[in-house]
C-alpha cells in the first residue's frame, strides 16, 4: 500500500516549486506559532505584550479580546458580562466576520496543530477509511452546549473543551490536560478521519456560523484549468466544500461559499495548475488568463456569471448531512 | 432483487436524511446529559479551595468565569492560580490556596479590575469587605494558645488585627494561676485572607479558612434573640418582665448583672 502511495502536492512542488506549494502551510504555521509564542512571552520571558489566553486576553494593556462563544454561554447561564468582555467580543466577531470565520480553526487554534499531525500519521501510514459521523454533528454538539450552560447556568463546554484547555495548558501548566490533546490526536489518528475539527467541535462550528457572510474567501479562480487530479481533495479538511464551485455545478460560482471552508489555503498550495486563489466573495468573473496564458480553453462553466446570492453560503437544495 | 432494493432506499434520499438526523441528534444528547452531569460535579469547591476576592457565590462563578486568567496575571503576590485539569476547582477557574499563598488584601484589588465578566464583582471596591472565606481555629487541642501558651501568630498577622481575630482571655484549670489567650474569630470582619492559616507554626494549620458553606451557622428563619428584641423595643416583648425572685438567706442580695451575691455588712467586732 505504501509503495502505491502518491505524495499529495508531489506535482505542485514539481511544478512550483517547494516554497510556493507550502507557502500557506507555511504562514498558518508562523501565525498559529506567533501567536502562541506572544501568549508564552509573558509566563517564560517576562515579556507581557499579551495577557490572558485564547478564551480572553489583553494586549499592550489596551486591547481586550474574548472569545464570543465562551461569552454566549455566559450569557445564557445568565450572567452579564462587564463591557470589557462585550467590547472583546464585538472586536473578535468583526474580525472573523471579515476573514472568514474559521480561520480561528485553520490560522489560530493550536489544537489545529495536532489534528493536522493526526492528518499527517494517516497519510504516512496509509490508514484509508471515512468518518462514519455526519458533519453536522458539530453544529448539533454547538446547540447542545449552549442548551447544558442554560441548564446547568455554568459556561459548560469550557469543564471539556480541548482547545482552551490545550492552550491554557501550554501558558498555565497543563495538569491532565494533555491527556485531553492527546486523546483528540488518537481519535483524529486512529478513530476518525478529521473527527474532531470537522465533524464534532462546536468551537469551529460557532465560527463557521460567525463567518457565513463573511468577506475573505477561497476562489477556484481558474477552475478551466483543473485537471481532476484530487490532490485538493486529498489535502482539504473540509473537502465537501470544494466540489460545487470546482466544477461549476448547478450554476456555482467558483468562490467556495460554504461556512466550513476554513481558509486555510492549503488547497492552492498542492494544486499544479494554479486554479485557486485567495481573495473576497465579490468576484464575479473568473479570469482564466491570470494563469499560464498557454492554458487550455476555458470550461463552458468557467464564463458564467458568478451566482446571485452575495456572500452567503448556498441554499442547500437537497436535505443532505454532508459525511 | 426487490428486497436488495429495499436495503438499499434505507440509505438514500429522506430516509437517509432521518437516519442521519436522528443519529446527529441521539449523539449530541448523549454528549449534552454527559457533559451536564459533569458540570453539576464541579459545584462544590474543596474546603481548602479559595476564590479570588470579589468572587460571585460559586454557581454563579461557574456561570461567569471564562477562565483567562486574567487577574492571576494581575495578582502582583501571585496568590492565584488556574485550577489544572484533574485539580479540585472547576478546570481553569481562579483559585488560592491559603496555606500555600495567602490574599495580601492589596488596597486597588488588581484582580477584580483585571476580571472582563465580572465574575470577580466590580462592586467591591474595599477589600475589607471581601468574603473569601471565614477563618476558623478547627483544632483547638492542638493550637499552642489553647495549650496556654503565647504564641499569638494568627492574631498578630491578621490584617483586620482586633476586630477579625481576637485573644480572649480566660482562666487556665491546668496550671491554676495562669491565663488562655483564647484566638476568637470575628466573622464579621473577617475577610477570609488566609494569613493567619499561612502564619500558624503547627505542621498542619490549627487555624483554617474554610468557604462559608462550611464555616458558618444559622440560626432558624424564625429565631429571634430575646435580648436584642428588648433592646430595640426599649422593653421585653415577653411581657410582663417580672424581676427575678431569689431565695437568698436573710441579708443577701444578688445583683444580675453587677457584683453577683453581696453579703450583708457586718460589723465588726
Amino acid at each position: 500500500m505504501i509503495a502505491n502511495r502518491v505524495i499529495i502536492g508531489a506535482e505542485a512542488i514539481a511544478t512550483k516549486g517547494w516554497f510556493r506549494a507550502n507557502r500557506f502551510l507555511l504562514a498558518r504555521r508562523t501565525s498559529q506559532l506567533g501567536i502562541l509564542a506572544l501568549f508564552l512571552l509573558g509566563p517564560l520571558a517576562g515579556l507581557w505584550i499579551v495577557k490572558g489566553n485564547l478564551n480572553s486576553s489583553l494586549t499592550l494593556g489596551v486591547l481586550p479580546l474574548t472569545d464570543p462563544y465562551v461569552l454566549l454561554q455566559g450569557l445564557v447561564a445568565q450572567h452579564w458580562p462587564e463591557l470589557t468582555a462585550i467590547v472583546g467580543a464585538g472586536i473578535v466577531l468583526g474580525f472573523y466576520f471579515l476573514v472568514g470565520g474559521r480561520v480561528y480553526c485553520s490560522w489560530v487554534c493550536p489544537i489545529n496543530l495536532v489534528t493536522d499531525a493526526a492528518a499527517w500519521l494517516r497519510r504516512r501510514l496509509g490508514i484509508v477509511s471515512v468518518s462514519r459521523m455526519p458533519r453536522a454533528t458539530r453544529q448539533a454538539l454547538l446547540a447542545v452546549t449552549l442548551l447544558v450552560s442554560a441548564v446547568t447556568g455554568t459556561v459548560a463546554w469550557e469543564f471539556i473543551n480541548p482547545v482552551s484547555m490545550f492552550h491554557r495548558g501550554l501558558i498555565f501548566g497543563p495538569g491532565l490536560a494533555w491527556a485531553v490533546v492527546l486523546a483528540v490526536f488518537l481519535f483524529d489518528a486512529f478513530v476518525s478521519p478529521r473527527g474532531w475539527c470537522s465533524h464534532l467541535c462546536p468551537v469551529g462550528a460557532f465560527y463557521g456560523v460567525v463567518g457565513r457572510a463573511s468577506l475573505m474567501r477561497v476562489r477556484a479562480q481558474r477552475r478551466a484549468q483543473c485537471n481532476d487530479c484530487g490532490d485538493c481533495y486529498q489535502i482539504c479538511p473540509e473537502p465537501q466544500v470544494i466540489r460545487a464551485p470546482l466544477k461549476g455545478e448547478a450554476g456555482a460560482g467558483p468562490v467556495i461559499r460554504d461556512s466550513a471552508c476554513t481558509n486555510c489555503g492549503r488547497c492552492i498550495d498542492v494544486c499544479s495548475k494554479d486554479v485557486f486563489v485567495l481573495g473576497t466573495c465579490f468576484s464575479k468573473n473568473e479570469s482564466p488568463t491570470a494563469g499560464s496564458a498557454a492554458g487550455p480553453e476555458p470550461h463552458p462553466a468557467a464564463v458564467t456569471q458568478d451566482a446571485p446570492g452575495g456572500c452567503r453560503p448556498p441554499a442547500r437544495h437537497s436535505l443532505t448531512l454532508a459525511k | 432483487m426487490a428486497a436488495r432494493g429495499d436495503i438499499r432506499a434505507l440509505f438514500t434520499g429522506r430516509r437517509r436524511f432521518l437516519v442521519d438526523a436522528a443519529r446527529v441528534t441521539g449523539a449530541a444528547m448523549v454528549a449534552g446529559l454527559g457533559l451536564a452531569i459533569y458540570a453539576r460535579q464541579a459545584y462544590p469547591l474543596p474546603a481548602d479551595a479559595l476564590r479570588p476576592p470579589g468572587a460571585l457565590s460559586e454557581d454563579e462563578f461557574l456561570g461567569a468565569c471564562i477562565r483567562c486568567g486574567l487577574c492571576v496575571r494581575d495578582c502582583p503576590y501571585d496568590t492565584l492560580d488556574l485550577a489544572r485539569l484533574g485539580e479540585g476547582p472547576a478546570t481553569g477557574t481562579p483559585y488560592f490556596t491559603a496555606r500555600r499563598v495567602p490574599c495580601e488584601m492589596c488596597d486597588d484589588i488588581p484582580c477584580i479590575k483585571a476580571c472582563p465578566t465580572g465574575a470577580l464583582d466590580h462592586k467591591l471596591t474595599d477589600i475589607g469587605k471581601a468574603k473569601m472565606g471565614i477563618a476558623v481555629l478547627v483544632d483547638q487541642e492542638n493550637c499552642l494558645n489553647f495549650l496556654g501558651l503565647r504564641c499569638d501568630v494568627c492574631y498578630r498577622v491578621c490584617p483586620v488585627i482586633d476586630k477579625a481575630i481576637t485573644l480572649e482571655t480566660q482562666h487556665n484549670p491546668r496550671s491554676g494561676k495562669h491565663a488562655i489567650f483564647l484566638p476568637t474569630v470575628h466573622a464579621e470582619a473577617c475577610t477570609g485572607c488566609g494569613k493567619c492559616e499561612k502564619s500558624c507554626v503547627l505542621e498542619e494549620a490549627a487555624i483554617k479558612v474554610l468557604p462559608l458553606r462550611l464555616a458558618r451557622g444559622k440560626l432558624g428563619e424564625h429565631y429571634r434573640i430575646g435580648w436584642e428584641e428588648k433592646e430595640r423595643a426599649g422593653e421585653s416583648l415577653a411581657a410582663p418582665d417580672t424581676e427575678h425572685q431569689y431565695n437568698l438567706p436573710e441579708g443577701y442580695r444578688y445583683e444580675s448583672g453587677g457584683r453577683g451575691l453581696v453579703a450583708p455588712e457586718r460589723k465588726s467586732p
